[in-house]
C-alpha cells in the first residue's frame, strides 16, 4: 500500500483510539478536578467494564446484540457502583489526602487486578460486535489514462468502528450537558472551585465526591464496554489506558473537559499516526518522557491549585 | 544603613500589592510597620526576606545588592524571618527546634549551649525535650522568636509576634525585644498599637501599597494624613 | 549507645542465624537483606525526607543492569561491575532529582513515575542487550568475587549482610547527623527550613541521590548474588514494593525497611501455596496500612515504648 491510503487506515484507527480514549481520560480528569485525587486505579475500572462486558455476554450468549446492549448499561453501573463503595469505605477515611489517596488507589489497583485473575482468569477473551459490517474505503491514483478511482486490499473499516465513534461523540457531549446545564454538575463544579465554600452553602460534598467518583469509573468501564469487541478482554489490560489518559490529562489541562477532549484526539490521532513510523515501545517511551517533562516545566498551568 | 529597599514593587496578576517604596532602616533601630490589613506589609517584608519575588525595584543589605539571591542566601548572610502564622517544627522537640535554627553559625558542642542560652533568654528552659506542637499557644511564639535569636542575626524580621498573646506574655515580649536590641536590628509587622508607641524608635505606615508616612512615635501620632487614613478608619485595628 | 547497641546487636543476630537457618529460610534470609537495603535508600527519601517517589525501581534496575551489562558485554569482573552498578544508581538518580525536584507532592510522584516507566520501556526496547523481559543469567563463573564463590550460598549470605549492615549503620548514622535532622525538617516544614537559611533543594538532591546510590547498590547486589537480571526489576512493581515494605515498617524509622520487608516476603511467601494473585496480598496490605497503620509497625513501637528510637 502506498503512503496515502496508510495514513488514511492510521487516522481512522486513530480515531476509535481517540474516542475511547476521550472517554476514559473524562473520567480520571473529573475525578482530579473535582476532588483533587488521582486514580491509579482508573486503569482497573476500564478492564473491569470489559471484562463483566464479556461476561454479560457469555451470559445471554447467541444473541450477541442484546448482549452487548446490556453491557452497555449494566458494566458501568456496575463498576461505578463499586468505585461509589470504595469512595465511601477508602477515600473518605483518608479525608482525600493527596499522597495517602494515591497509594491507597495503588493498593486497590492491585486488589481489582488480582481478583479479576482469579475470578476470571489470565486469557484474554472476545466479545462479538452487535453489528461488524466491513466498508472498503475508495483511493484516487494518477494511472496511464489519468486519475482513477481504486479499492486499495486492506484500505477500509466496519461499521462498529464508526459506531464507536458516535458513541463517544454522544456520550462526551452528554457528559458535557451534565456539567455546564443541570443541577448537579452546577454543584460539582462549585465543589471543585471552593471545597469549603460548598461545605459553608450546605453542599453534601461527601456525596458529591462519591458520586464523581463512581461517574469517573462509569465513564473508563463504558469505554472499556465500546473498545472490548475489538481489544478483547484480559486482565491486565487496564494500564495503557492509564498510562495515555495520565497523558492526555496532564497535557490537555485539568479539570478542563474540552482541554481533556482536544487531548485526546491528539493523542488518539498521533499515536495511530506515530505506531506507523515508530516501534510501539518507542512511541511510548517518548509519551512518558513527554509527560514527565510537562510536569517538570509546567507544572503550575497543568497541574495548579492545590495538587502541586 | 543596614537595609534598604529602592523602588521595590510586585504585582500579583496585575493587582498592586505594593508599589515602589523606597525604606531604609538603619543598624541598631528597632523599626515598626503598621498598616491597615491588605496594606501591602507581609508582602513587602516577603520580598525584603527572599520569599516573594519582587516585579520591580531592589533590596540592599549591608551595601550589598541581595535582590536576586534566595531566601536562604539572605539568611546566611544574617538576617532572621518569623512567621505571622507559628510555624515551628510540631512533632520535633522544643531544642531540636532551636538546635535546627542553631546549627547554621553552630557547631558541634557549642549547639547545645545556644539551645540553653536562648529558652533561657525567652523564659522556656524546662520545656527543652517537650514536643514543640504539644506547647501552649503563647509558648510556641516565644520558640519562634527564641529560633529567630539562635540565629545570631543582624536583622530579625517579626511578622506579628504578639498575636494572639494574652497581656501578661505581651509584657514579657516587650521586655525580650529590647533586650534583642543591644545586638539586632529589628524589624516588627505589628498591629498592636501599645506594643508599636511603646517599642519602636520609628514606624513607618503603608496603605494601599505605598509608604503614607514615616517618624517617631510621637510624629506618626500627630499626623493627620495617618490619623484619616489609618488610625481613625480602622479605630478597633489603632486600639489593638 | 543504646541506640548502636540494637542496630548492632540486628547485625550479631543475623551473623548467628546464619549457622543455624535451615537452607529455604537461609537463602530467604539473604534475599530479604539486599531487599531490605533497597528499602533502606527508599526510606531515606520517602520516610526522612518526605519526598514520595513512585520511580525508585528506576535506580534498582541501573543498578542490576549498570552491573549485569558490565559483566555480559563488557567482562568486566564483580568488582568493578558492583562500582559500575553503583555508579549508574547515582548517576540516574542525579538525573532524575535534578528534574523531579523541581516539583513537588502529587507531581513529584506522578514525574517518577513516568521517567521510571520510560526507563522500564528501555529496558525492553533494548531488548537485543538486555534480553527484556525474559533477562539473562549471570553465570557462576562471572560471580568470582577475588576468588570467592558469590553462588555458594554461604558466601552469597554474608555478601549480603555485608551490605545490609553498611546501609543500616550509614542510615542510622546520617539520620542523626545535622544532614539528617534538616531531611526531617524538610519533611515537617519545608518553608521554615528555608528561612532558617538552608538550602533545601540541595539537602532534597543529596537525600535523592544517597537514595539512589543505595537502591543501585541494592540491585546491583542482587543480580551478581541471585545470577540473574530482568526487566521485572525495573517495573512499576518494583517502585511499589520499597514503599509498601517501609509502610508496613515503618517510614521514618532506621529499622521499619528490615521489618517490613521481612514481614511482606514472608506473607507472599506463604500465600504463594495458595493463591498465584500474590500482588492481592500487596494490594490489600496497601490499603489497609493507609486506612489503619500510616506509622508502621516500628512507627507504633517508638510512639507506644521509645520515643528516641531513630
Amino acid at each position: 500500500m502506498d503512503l496515502g491510503p496508510y495514513l488514511v487506515l492510521a487516522t481512522l484507527e486513530g480515531a476509535v483510539t481517540a474516542a475511547v480514549l476521550a472517554l476514559t481520560a473524562v473520567g480520571l480528569s473529573l475525578v482530579f478536578g473535582v476532588m483533587r485525587v488521582v486514580n491509579i486505579a482508573h486503569g482497573e475500572f476500564f478492564m473491569l467494564g470489559a471484562v463483566i462486558a464479556w461476561a454479560i455476554a457469555q451470559a445471554v450468549a447467541g444473541y450477541p446484540a442484546v448482549g452487548f446492549a446490556l453491557a452497555l448499561v449494566a458494566a458501568p453501573l456496575i463498576v461505578g457502583a463499586l468505585a461509589v463503595a470504595a469512595d465511601m469505605t477508602i477515600l473518605k477515611r483518608l479525608e482525600y489526602d493527596p499522597e495517602r489517596t494515591i497509594v491507597a488507589t495503588i493498593g486497590l489497583l492491585y486488589i481489582i487486578q488480582q481478583l479479576t485473575l482469579m475470578g476470571y482468569g489470565p486469557d484474554a477473551r472476545p466479545v462479538t460486535p452487535p453489528f461488524n459490517t466491513r466498508l472498503a474505503i475508495p483511493w484516487f491514483e494518477k494511472g496511464a489514462d489519468g486519475w482513477a478511482l481504486i479499492w486499495p486490499w486492506g484500505l477500509g473499516t466496519t461499521s462498529y468502528k464508526l459506531a464507536v465513534i458516535g458513541a463517544a461523540v454522544v456520550i462526551l457531549c452528554a457528559v458535557w450537558a451534565l456539567m455546564a446545564r443541570t443541577r448537579i454538575g452546577l454543584v460539582m463544579r462549585a465543589t471543585q472551585a471552593d471545597r469549603e465554600m460548598a461545605l459553608a452553602f450546605g453542599i453534601p460534598v461527601e456525596r458529591v465526591y462519591a458520586l464523581v467518583f463512581g461517574l469517573g469509573a462509569g465513564l473508563a468501564a463504558l469505554a472499556a464496554v465500546l473498545i472490548v469487541p475489538i481489544q478483547q478482554a484480559h486482565y491486565l489490560m487496564g494500564a495503557d489506558p492509564l498510562l495515555l489518559s495520565f497523558i492526555v490529562v496532564i497535557i490537555g489541562g485539568l479539570g478542563s473537559l474540552p482541554g481533556t477532549v482536544v487531548a485526546a484526539v491528539l493523542i488518539g490521532l498521533s499515536d495511530g499516526i506515530i505506531s506507523v513510523f515508530f516501534s510501539p515501545t518507542l512511541a511510548k517511551i517518548l509519551a512518558t518522557l513527554l509527560v514527565g517533562l510537562v510536569l517538570v516545566f509546567r507544572p503550575q498551568g497543568l497541574f495548579g491549585g492545590r495538587g502541586a | 544603613m543596614l537595609l534598604s529597599t529602592r523602588g521595590l514593587s510586585k504585582q500579583f496578576a496585575g493587582l498592586r500589592a505594593v508599589e515602589g517604596v523606597d525604606f531604609d532602616l538603619p543598624k541598631g533601630e528597632i523599626h515598626a510597620l503598621i498598616g491597615p490589613n491588605g496594606a501591602g506589609k507581609t508582602t513587602l517584608v516577603g520580598m525584603i526576606s527572599g520569599r516573594i519575588a519582587p516585579t520591580a525595584g531592589r533590596v540592599l543589605f549591608d551595601g550589598q545588592d541581595i535582590t536576586r539571591l534566595p531566601a536562604h542566601r539572605r539568611m546566611r548572610l544574617g538576617m532572621a524571618y518569623t512567621f505571622q502564622i507559628t510555624s515551628v517544627f510540631a512533632r520535633l522537640s522544643v531544642a531540636e527546634n532551636v538546635a535546627l535554627a542553631a546549627r547554621r553559625r553552630a557547631h558541634g558542642g557549642q549547639v547545645n549551649a545556644v539551645i540553653d542560652e536562648v529558652l533561657e533568654r525567652v523564659g522556656l528552659p524546662d520545656r527543652k525535650d517537650q514536643e514543640a506542637g504539644d506547647l501552649a499557644y503563647g509558648h510556641q511564639r516565644l520558640l519562634e522568636i527564641a529560633m529567630g535569636i539562635a540565629q545570631r542575626p543582624r536583622l530579625l524580621i517579626l511578622d506579628e509576634p504578639t498575636q494572639g498573646l494574652a497581656e501578661g506574655e505581651i509584657e514579657g515580649f516587650k521586655i525580650l525585644i529590647r533586650d534583642l536590641a543591644q545586638e539586632a536590628t529589628i524589624l516588627l509587622i505589628e498591629h498592636n498599637m501599645h506594643v508599636v508607641m511603646e517599642l519602636a524608635g520609628r514606624i513607618t505606615v503603608m496603605n494601599f501599597g505605598a509608604v503614607l508616612a514615616e517618624g517617631t512615635p510621637e510624629q506618626i501620632r500627630a499626623s493627620r494624613e495617618v490619623q484619616a487614613a489609618y488610625l481613625g478608619g480602622t479605630s478597633d485595628a489603632a486600639a489593638g | 549507645m543504646r541506640v548502636y547497641g540494637l542496630h548492632a546487636g540486628l547485625i550479631a543476630l543475623l551473623l548467628a542465624l546464619h549457622f543455624v537457618l535451615p537452607a529455604y529460610h537461609h537463602g530467604n534470609l539473604a534475599r530479604v537483606m539486599v531487599l531490605a537495603s533497597y528499602a533502606m535508600g527508599y526510606n531515606l527519601l520517602f520516610g526522612y525526607t518526605g519526598l514520595l517517589s513512585l520511580g525508585h525501581a528506576l535506580f534498582f534496575a541501573a543498578g542490576m543492569y549498570g552491573m549485569g551489562l558490565g559483566v555480559q558485554h563488557l567482562g568486566l569482573s564483580p568488582a568493578p561491575a558492583l562500582l559500575a552498578g553503583l555508579g549508574a544508581g547515582a548517576v540516574v538518580s542525579a538525573g532524575l532529582a535534578a528534574l523531579a525536584l523541581r516539583t513537588g507532592g502529587v507531581a513529584f510522584m506522578i514525574v517518577t513515575l513516568m521517567f521510571a516507566q520510560a526507563g522500564y520501556l528501555t529496558v525492553l526496547y533494548f531488548g537485543a542487550y538486555t534480553r527484556g523481559d525474559e533477562g539473562f543469567v549471570i553465570q557462576q563463573a562471572q560471580r568470582m568475587l577475588w576468588g570467592i564463590d558469590l553462588s555458594d550460598p554461604g558466601n552469597r549470605y554474608l555478601a549480603a549482610l555485608i551490605l545490609f549492615g553498611c546501609c543500616l549503620m550509614l542510615s542510622l548514622w546520617l539520620v542523626r547527623a545535622p544532614f539528617g535532622r534538616v531531611l526531617v525538617a524538610i519533611r515537617e516544614n519545608e518553608e521554615r527550613v528555608r528561612m532558617l537559611g538552608y538550602d533545601v533543594f540541595a539537602h532534597k538532591f543529596a537525600a535523592m541521590v544517597i537514595s539512589g546510590t543505595m537502591a543501585g547498590a541494592a540491585g546491583a547486589a542482587y543480580g551478581l548474588l541471585f545470577g540473574y537480571a530482568g526487566a521485572t526489576f525495573a517495573s512499576v512493581q518494583y517502585s511499589i514494593f520499597p514503599l509498601l515494605w517501609v509502610l508496613l515498617g515503618g517510614a521514618g524509622t532506621v529499622l521499619g525497611p528490615f521489618i517490613g520487608t521481612l514481614f511482606m516476603f514472608y506473607l507472599i511467601d506463604l500465600s504463594s501455596g495458595i493463591t498465584t494473585a500474590y500482588m492481592l496480598i500487596a494490594g490489600v496490605a496497601l490499603v489497609l496500612l493507609t486506612l489503619f497503620a500510616p506509622q508502621g509497625l516500628m512507627g507504633e513501637v517508638r510512639r507506644r515504648l521509645w520515643r528516641g528510637l531513630p
